[in-house]
């Protein structure tokens, strides 16, 4: 079974460097949508694309940890991006970080949790500003958040595995 | 739909804002009787001859409006014409069928129809 | 076509959506096709209103009312109620938080009637995924104007006589950038607007993207028009997934209406226009590292001269500005730069449109023409201090900015009056803070975002925030010295003189203006060893008050066990094992335990 939807996968990848093929610009929609695809980008992965778009490894290895959107680690099926801008800052959004971390059972510096369920990030700004502090959970922005609100909202998550 | 010229542009603002112009607030207005008793003597179906009308006449320049309970049951159901600088009319009973003669002549015209009115209002400017 | 007799629109912005819109939407449909409500009644979706605060918002027409934070559960009320019975729910109408009046109509809310939308005007009040009711807000006609009446020559100078400066923080004048760009030789130039808007504290950008994306079409077009470009990117941050979905549509849709692309009003003028999602970088916020991201390669600043106006994207001629910049162009060119002209100071021209965030009771989107002052802003339309506190100060200009303190509340707000205050415009994201906000912090906080974002290319703005951030920590953890604000101050400028961009040169701005104004508080983390606002962590300590009640509440969160006390009785924190964690706070049903 995994092996048969990396398979398929791989085929994606084809058809995606296929339709970029001979366009100028293209490595970084090409990242954005082979991380679709695998969730992440492998090592392999990334050789692929530097030998078909004809780019040294090293650029593609330079562009890929250079923005904070690639990931070369596997992450969880959830991401949560906890929003730390400014106007989260004042309003408390560091106790709603810690209140998830806690939730989640993440010791210092681990941002995946072991089932592989959620991955959490910070992230400076979404735009929500007027709801500080906020976070989005997949594409979900979730706003006015306190401390004791966000567990339970984590925990829906969990019970709505993909 | 492409637009090649002012003419074209301006025709299609022009469709776009009849169906916007509900959005503004306007001067000249029709407000039905909307209260328990009101719907109870057929106020939703005036509502609905009022829409037609309007839309027949292509007059979108009008708010449509309700309004609660005035405490004038038995005249339901009651319907105001209000014109910009002229008194406030309520007419009732109006059926469906008098909403037609009420649009024609004292929304438009400006005549008002004595033999449905239950009052009016005095305009304050 | 049926006459529809009233208009329920619905924000489904991001704010909005957040707080629940879409299930409201759902709702409000579902309750008027059951009471045989539907066809005369028209429900529309739109853009954010910049009060994101209130939402999920829902106005009713014709009579304007407008109902605030309204759930699924009120739906029905409201459709029996209003859209029946014309009797406005008034339990859901917006209170004002100054006077605690409740205010049934959109126009009268204190929030919006001080404000001047000309560029957010659209917002909240059409439907952005049409483009007939854009077109029926006057949309294109701008661009007929300019296009069918007006040589490039002519367009450019009329920009420059509106006098309209740069919105997306530097301010420079735009007239000015189109001319550089239009005398640059080719028969190759790109138009660029810069939607990559990284500022934390700022969402005007994002706001006008979902609410009135055509705007920024045409803004676009004219742009073209005037320089000679036949082509054009959108960069657009990919954590704006809404906007970047409606900016799809628009395009479109303008597509199809023949005015993107081949020979727009069949005249010998062609644009194609193209979407570009950030990866995730600040930096690319500026023009040169920006472009070089659309490139494929790491977004980094390089220096300039020579500017994107000679030499841009791929090399060829560009110009790039901001959102908001482009929004303006529509409005301009349909009446004329000498009515734009008109408000405004003398040097800074028409409007600007501020996010107002932080503890502010009004959060939201403030659109004013420029010269207003501060106090208005923040008491006037933001509402005053949440809670009631003190108003301490207000950054201005996200991590490029600065702050400004009370006594300089009555500064015109305007491109040079900040700048002589040692803030700036910025993209104009407004962070109030009160008494309860730490400026050592403040700084720290600002600090730690330039120097996580700084791309790295050049050693004043790598290695130099990088110092000052491990100074401030060392302040704000009791470990400063003395010597330690000269040595900021000293390093600040090094930093500002030297930086190759303007992320780099503005760094040090949030320390220089709280040392400008709130040199003490420094002081008093330094000499004294405490925090007068009772924030930073190293100097405060938890107590439990007379409030208690003996629950035990807290001592089951403490993570040290450094609570105790019998059930029914009078707990105490062990100061010594006390990790400041602050949980015990939290928990607290009674508001026993406070900071001091």
């Amino acid at each position: 079974m995994v092996e048969k939807t990396l398979e398929k996968s791989w085929e994606q990848l084809n058809q995606l460097l296929e339709s970029y093929r001979c366009t100028k610009g293209s490595m970084i929609p090409v990242l954005q949508q082979a991380q679709e695809i695998f969730g992440y980008l492998p090592k392999d992965v990334l050789i692929k694309i530097s030998k078909e778009l004809d780019v040294a490894i090293s650029q593609v290895f330079g562009v890929v940890t250079f923005y904070s959107q690639f990931h070369l680690e596997p992450r969880g099926k959830n991401i949560i991006r906890s929003c730390q801008g400014t106007a989260c800052h004042v309003r408390g959004a560091k106790a709603v970080l810690d209140a998830i971390r806690e939730r989640l059972g993440l010791k210092d510096g681990q941002i995946t949790t072991p089932d592989n369920e959620f991955t959490i990030e910070t992230v400076a700004c979404i735009g929500a500003c007027g709801l500080a502090p906020c976070l989005m959970i997949n594409d979900d922005t979730h706003g006015r958040l306190t401390a004791e609100s966000v567990a339970p909202m984590i925990d829906k998550y969990y019970n709505n595995k993909k | 739909m492409a637009i090649k010229s002012l003419e074209d542009l301006r025709k299609i603002k022009n469709e776009s804002q009849l169906q916007t112009k509900a959005r503004k607030n306007n001067d000249t207005q029709v407000i039905v009787g909307m209260g328990t008793c009101g719907i109870a003597a057929g106020a939703r179906e005036v509502m609905a001859a009022v829409l037609e009308e309007l839309s027949k006449r292509g007059l979108n320049n009008v708010a449509v409006l309700q309004t609660g309970c005035i405490g004038m049951c038995q005249k339901e159901p009651l319907l105001d014409i209000v014109r910009p600088g002229e008194d406030r009319v309520t007419y009732g009973p109006v059926y469906p069928a008098d909403v037609p003669r009420i649009i024609a002549d004292h929304l438009v015209n400006g005549i008002i129809v004595e033999d449905l009115v239950v009052a009016k209002i005095p305009n304050k400017e | 076509m049926a006459l529809v007799r009233a208009h329920i629109l619905i924000c489904t912005g991001t704010g909005c959506t957040a707080s629940g819109a879409k299930d409201v939407l759902a709702k409000f449909e579902q309750e008027l096709k059951a009471k045989k409500l539907w066809d005369e009644v028209s429900v529309v979706e739109t853009g954010c209103h910049g009060f994101c605060e209130a939402g999920p918002l829902v106005i009713i027409y014709p009579e304007g009312t407008f109902y605030t934070r309204v759930k699924v559960e009120d739906v029905a009320e409201i459709v029996d109620e209003h859209i029946l019975k014309g009797r406005v729910v008034s339990r859901l109408l917006f209170k004002e938080p100054m006077t605690s009046q409740k205010v049934p109509n959109y126009s009268d809310i204190a929030f919006y009637k001080k404000q001047h939308r000309l560029v957010l005007g659209n917002c909240g009040h059409i439907n952005p995924d049409s483009i007939e009711e854009y077109i029926g807000a006057e949309g294109y006609e701008g661009l007929a104007k300019a296009v069918l009446t007006m040589t490039p020559e002519q367009v450019v100078e009329e920009m420059k006589k509106t006098g309209l400066r740069g919105r997306g923080g530097g301010g420079f004048p735009t007239g000015m950038k189109w001319m550089f760009c239009a005398k640059s030789p080719g028969p190759k130039k790109y138009v660029i607007c810069n939607a990559d808007e990284g500022d934390p504290g700022a969402f005007m950008d994002r706001s006008l993207l979902e609410g009135d994306p055509h705007a920024i079409l045409e803004g676009m077009a004219i742009c073209a028009y005037a320089i000679g470009a036949d082509e054009g990117y959108i960069y657009c941050r990919a954590e704006y997934p809404l906007a970047i979905k409606r900016l799809k549509q628009a395009i479109t849709q303008a597509e199809e209406a023949g005015l993107l692309g081949k020979n727009i009003f069949g005249k010998d003028f062609s644009f194609t226009l193209h979407i570009k999602e950030g990866a995730g970088a600040f930096v690319c916020g500026e023009e040169t590292a920006l472009m070089a991201s659309i490139e494929g390669g790491r977004g980094m600043p390089r220096p300039r001269p020579p500017f994107p106006a000679v030499k841009g994207l791929w090399d060829k001629p560009t110009n790039i500005n901001n959102v908001e910049t482009f929004a303006n162009v529509p409005y301009i060119f349909r009446v004329g730069a000498e009515e734009y002209a008109k408000l405004g100071t003398e040097k800074s021209k028409g409007t600007k449109v501020f996010a107002l965030t932080g503890k502010i009771n009004n959060t939201g989107l403030a659109e004013v023409p420029m010269g207003i002052s501060m106090r208005e802003i923040i008491f006037d339309i933001g509402g005053g201090i949440m809670d009631g506190k003190k108003f301490k100060a207000v950054q201005i200009g996200g991590p490029s900015g600065g702050c400004i303190p009370e006594q300089l509340l009555d500064t015109p707000v305007d491109y040079d009056s900040l700048i002589a205050a040692g803030a700036m415009m910025g993209s104009g994201g407004l962070v109030v803070m009160d008494e309860g906000t730490c400026m050592v912090d403040v700084a720290k906080f600002f600090l730690n975002f330039t120097q996580s974002e700084s791309c790295g290319k050049c050693t004043p703005c790598r290695e130099g925030t990088k110092r000052m951030l491990e100074m401030l920590i060392d302040i704000t953890e009791g470990r400063g010295k003395e010597g330690d604000i000269e040595k900021l101050e000293r390093l600040a400028k090094s930093i500002k003189a030297g930086a190759l961009c303007a992320l780099g040169q503005t760094a040090p701005n949030p320390v220089l203006s709280t040392l400008r104004y709130f040199r003490d508080e420094y002081e008093a983390h330094i000499y004294e060893k405490r925090c007068p606002a009772n924030v930073c962590t190293a100097f405060i300590g938890y107590k439990i008050t007379d409030k208690c009640v003996g629950c035990g509440l807290c001592k089951t969160v403490c993570p040290v066990d450094a609570i105790s006390g019998e059930p029914k009785g009078k707990h105490t924190i062990d100061p010594e094992k006390c990790i400041k964690c602050g949980a015990c706070m939290v928990k607290c049903p009674f508001k026993a335990i406070i900071r001091g």
